[in-house]
């Protein structure tokens, strides 16, 4: 590309880099220098001393084999519902698909509660012996992340080409042959590229490890709120959060080496196939078997524990009580006031974070042949992914301590609101990457050159090829970014709120009430959190839907 | 979205933070209070009383439960927050003084009462409210049971009541801390360690948090709970009263509970000092005091204030609790806390 251009983009790259280092960068690296220095020096000592503790490598490997567990079934079970849901026509599939999203927003100690008391004494499922095992934590992780890998790796499979596939078929293949052979091999850079994401969720997650694993089965994230919170040992937090990084670094290294050894495959637009009962009977089995084990229960529960009434019988009571709370409770004004702010901090969350995202993804797909810019543009996309991947209490705190009048300017940022939608666009983004980055990976570089030698400028390219192929994509990732907004319960509880409580906060608080009403109000209040997601994602799928009208195949 | 667009677009993206930001700081107002508060408290009320009662322009802000407001304002120190805290308990409230965070007042219409809680002769920080945890019991399940209902420390590591308790992992919530403070207070340091092994060796189950423990396996918390014993609040039964107001399913056994005090304070660095004194004075007002039991679910410092009528039948403080002293807490525990992990493998 030309010099001209590479100025540009550096220019264009600096808005989200800029972002990234105000908001994440700079707050967790000032929190980890305050834990390792000690009247500004580096306190080597107590560094290996906390490096030499067996407690530090065992909940380092604590991690890993969570998150690696937890990401392999995750993709067993994503991969037959991507199928299912993406490529079968039958009626209800979108309806099913926004559904599925719901897991990936409730409240994590609700969803740890609710796998608490099925697998717990007194539950349904108490009989299989798995209470407190390691077994139900990598379930209840598990429930969280099939929504991510079936929506990359769906909205990938739905436009790929299935010509080759039905050519196998028709030579004599068997469609698990045909599946293993031809299918696989081509999804392999939506399957990397969301592992590595269901891989930092896990490795981070906060409230199913503290609540199902305890001390056991602590990870490095629970054991800094633990180090932090209980012991204000701000050393040992400091250099967990180190070792999650490299942790970090190193997962996204992997997984990026994963996807570059693929090439990219023709697609065409929305080709689905019709149920054939002989051929898909097997994965819809497994399809249903594996969604009721691993969500329809504990959402049941979930469901029918909040149209219980305190006193025990089924009634709407709880989420009546919701919207006019009683004067005891510890919710002022009804529910609406939370959920409009919910909304619309998700929905600032979205816009920013698909913005910066779509900045990011061109600025790293871009081809140059320097060296040194391309080994820059992987340094840059780990950046962006980054937020991901470490530790909430690292950057709820961190932005307390730096957002006292950043830069000289006169406003304590702390106290202002517009750090939580910049905490969600932090946790979004990488999602959001990670959904474009396959799709806008797959766009041949033929189409492109074609487009060049007709006299297309780069930036022209990028506005009549790249983007509309992009459009579909670009639909999921808001959805996703929108719904991780909703949700996030992470850096954003660390903040300091005036009276502006978002859902997931008043949640929070209603569950662990004294009174019993409350905490019923909190179970439903989730439930009501699971519905809106569901129907906001519902009309973003028929929005996609309809954008779809007009398109060439190609 | 063409890139002219898109510059245009994240222009707008920022000036329009900036602008939310700009709407919310005022912070040139030099009769503007603020107070910084645990989750339970009742931000907007609080804001308009206590700004008619003290002439002042109070604001609220929260952050988080009670153990992450502790370190907020430890890291914080210099640039605080806010002007003055309330909510912060005697299981961490040493941190706050350790860690040179504290500007130390006793207001002059401090009650009689709060002075037996003080958390030092300097005056640190005043006790506002008080509560204590003590074990609490399915009172009907121990009838439809026909078993005699559990009293003492001791009943729980009787054989007879096997594998029917709940704790909380005291070194993950602060409500386990201060149940293993009472065990401390009563047995020793050394003997509750051996306290706890029977307790776990008597099928005791932990859990991590509160709400876990109660709403999940406490029989009396949830439909599905196989537990009728389980470590929660001396106020917790005045939420299980039938309709009718004549009887509690559950009751809190008094010879098993331990003081749980909330302090307030003015922070050091405030922006406002002399308001926070105003502020801390209005915490100790009739008016405030009167308000507690009912908004925050524990008990006025003011033994004269109001509280609900049921807690006296229901929900007492109990008349001798197993206190270990403020000033011992902040030195050993984080001691006791290792111990306890080491013997009992938390």
């Amino acid at each position: 590309m030309l010099k001209v251009d590479r100025f540009w983009w550096a220019l264009l790259a600096l808005i989200p880099a800029l972002f990234v280092f105000i908001f994440f960068i700079w707050p967790v690296l000032s929190l980890i220098f305050t834990g390792i220095t000690e009247d500004g020096r580096l306190e080597f000592q107590s560094i290996a001393q906390i490096l030499k503790r067996s407690r530090t490598w065992g909940v380092v490997g604590q991690t890993l084999l969570q998150a690696f567990s937890a990401t392999a079934l995750s993709v067993l079970v994503g991969i037959p519902a991507a199928f299912i849901l993406y490529r079968l026509q039958f009626p209800g599939r979108k309806a099913l698909r926004a559904l599925l999203t719901v897991p990936f927003v409730l409240p994590t100690v609700v969803v740890a509660a609710a796998f608490m008391a099925l697998y717990g004494p007194g539950g349904m499922l108490n009989f299989l012996g798995l209470d407190r095992t390691f077994v139900v934590l990598i379930m209840a992780l598990t429930f969280f992340n099939v929504t991510v890998v079936m929506r990359i790796v769906g909205g990938f499979w739905e436009n790929l080409d299935p010509r080759q596939t039905e050519a196998a078929r028709m030579l004599g293949a068997s469609s698990g042959q045909a599946f293993l052979n031809i299918t696989l091999p081509r999804l392999w850079r939506p399957i990397a590229s969301a592992a590595s994401l269901v891989f930092l969720f896990c490795a981070t997650s906060f409230g199913v490890v503290f609540v199902l694993g305890g001390k056991k089965y602590a990870n490095i994230e629970t054991e800094i709120y633990r180090s932090t919170m209980q012991l204000l040992d701000l050393k040992t937090s400091a250099v967990l959060s180190i070792l999650q990084i490299i942790i970090v670094v190193l997962a996204l290294y992997f997984s990026s080496r994963l996807r570059r050894s693929t090439s990219s495959v023709s697609s065409v637009t929305d080709r689905v196939v019709a149920f054939r009962s002989k051929d898909h009977l097997s994965i819809l089995l497994i399809f249903i078997i594996t969604i009721a084990l691993l969500h329809a229960l504990p959402i049941y529960s979930l469901i029918s524990r909040s149209f219980r009434s305190t006193a025990g019988d089924w009634s709407f009571e709880n989420y009546l009580l919701l919207f006019s709370p009683p004067e005891s409770s510890p919710l002022a004004q009804g529910i609406s006031g939370a959920i409009w702010l919910s909304l619309s901090y998700a929905l600032i969350a979205m816009l920013a974070s698909v913005l910066l995202g779509l900045i990011t993804v061109f600025v790293v797909t871009r081809k140059f042949l320097s060296r040194r810019v391309k080994r820059g543009q992987s340094v840059y996309e780990y950046t962006m992914m980054m937020p991901l991947g470490v530790s909430a209490v690292t950057l709820g705190l961190g932005l307390l301590i730096t957002m006292h009048k950043p830069f000289g300017i006169g406003i304590d940022l702390r106290s202002t609101l517009v750090l939580i939608p910049i905490a969600q666009t932090l946790i979004a983004l990488p999602l959001v990457i990670r959904t474009l980055m396959p799709r806008l990976q797959n766009i041949s570089q033929r189409t492109k050159d074609a487009g060049i030698m007709l006299g297309a400028s780069p930036w022209k390219v990028i506005l009549t090829i790249e983007l509309p192929l992009l459009k579909n994509a670009v639909a999921i990732a808001a959805g996703f970014a929108f719904a991780a907004s909703l949700g996030e319960f992470g850096a954003a509880a660390f903040l300091v709120r005036s009276n502006d409580k978002t859902l997931p906060v008043i949640i929070a608080q209603l569950l662990s009430h004294q009174d019993p009403m409350s905490h019923n109000m909190g179970i439903a209040a989730a439930v009501l959190l699971g519905a809106i997601t569901a129907s906001v994602m519902v009309a973003a799928e028929s929005l996609s839907l309809k954008s779809k009208v007009g398109w060439v195949a190609w | 979205m063409s890139i002219k667009n898109i510059f245009k677009f994240s222009a707008l993206t920022i000036a329009s933070l900036m602008l939310l930001s700009g709407c919310q700081s005022s912070d040139s107002v030099t009769d503007e209070v603020t107070l910084i508060v645990h989750d339970s408290f009742p931000n907007e009320e609080f804001a308009v009383a206590a700004s008619e009662a003290t002439g002042l322009q109070v604001k609220v802000v929260t952050s988080g439960g009670g153990e992450e407001l502790t370190t907020t304002l430890a890291l914080t120190k210099g640039a605080p927050l806010a002007d003055a805290f309330y909510g912060i308990d005697n299981f961490f409230a040493s941190r706050l003084v350790e860690n040179d965070v504290i500007v130390p007042f006793v207001p002059d219409n401090l009650p009689e009462r709060a002075k037996e809680f003080l958390f030092d002769d300097q005056g640190s920080m005043v006790p506002v409210s008080l509560g204590a945890t003590c074990i609490n019991i399915d009172k009907t399940w121990f009838a439809e049971n026909s078993m005699s209902e559990p009293k003492t420390y001791f009943d729980l590591i009787d054989e007879k009541y096997k594998g029917l308790t709940v704790l909380l992992d005291p070194t993950a919530s602060t409500t386990g801390g201060s149940f293993y403070l009472g065990t401390i207070a009563e047995f020793g340091p050394e003997q509750a360690l051996d306290y706890w092994e029977n307790l776990i060796e008597n099928d005791a189950r932990i859990e991590q948090g509160w709400s876990d423990a109660y709403y999940t396996h406490f029989t009396a918390g949830s439909p599905d709970g196989t537990y009728p014993i389980v470590v929660s609040y001396s106020s917790s039964p005045a939420y299980t009263i039938n309709d009718e107001g004549t009887e509690s399913q559950t009751s809190a056994l008094l010879d098993t509970c331990s003081s749980t005090v909330e302090y307030a304070g003015i922070l050091n660095g405030a922006n406002n000092t002399e308001g926070a004194k105003l502020l801390i004075e209005y915490l100790f007002s009739e008016e405030f005091q009167n308000t507690i039991a009912d908004t925050m679910y524990v008990y006025p410092v003011d033994a004269e204030a109001n509280i609900p009528a049921e807690w006296d039948e229901f929900a007492p403080l109990p008349s001798n609790p197993h206190d270990v002293p403020a000033s011992e807490i902040g030195s050993k525990r984080d001691a006791w806390l290792a111990d306890l992990s080491e013997r009992i493998g938390l």
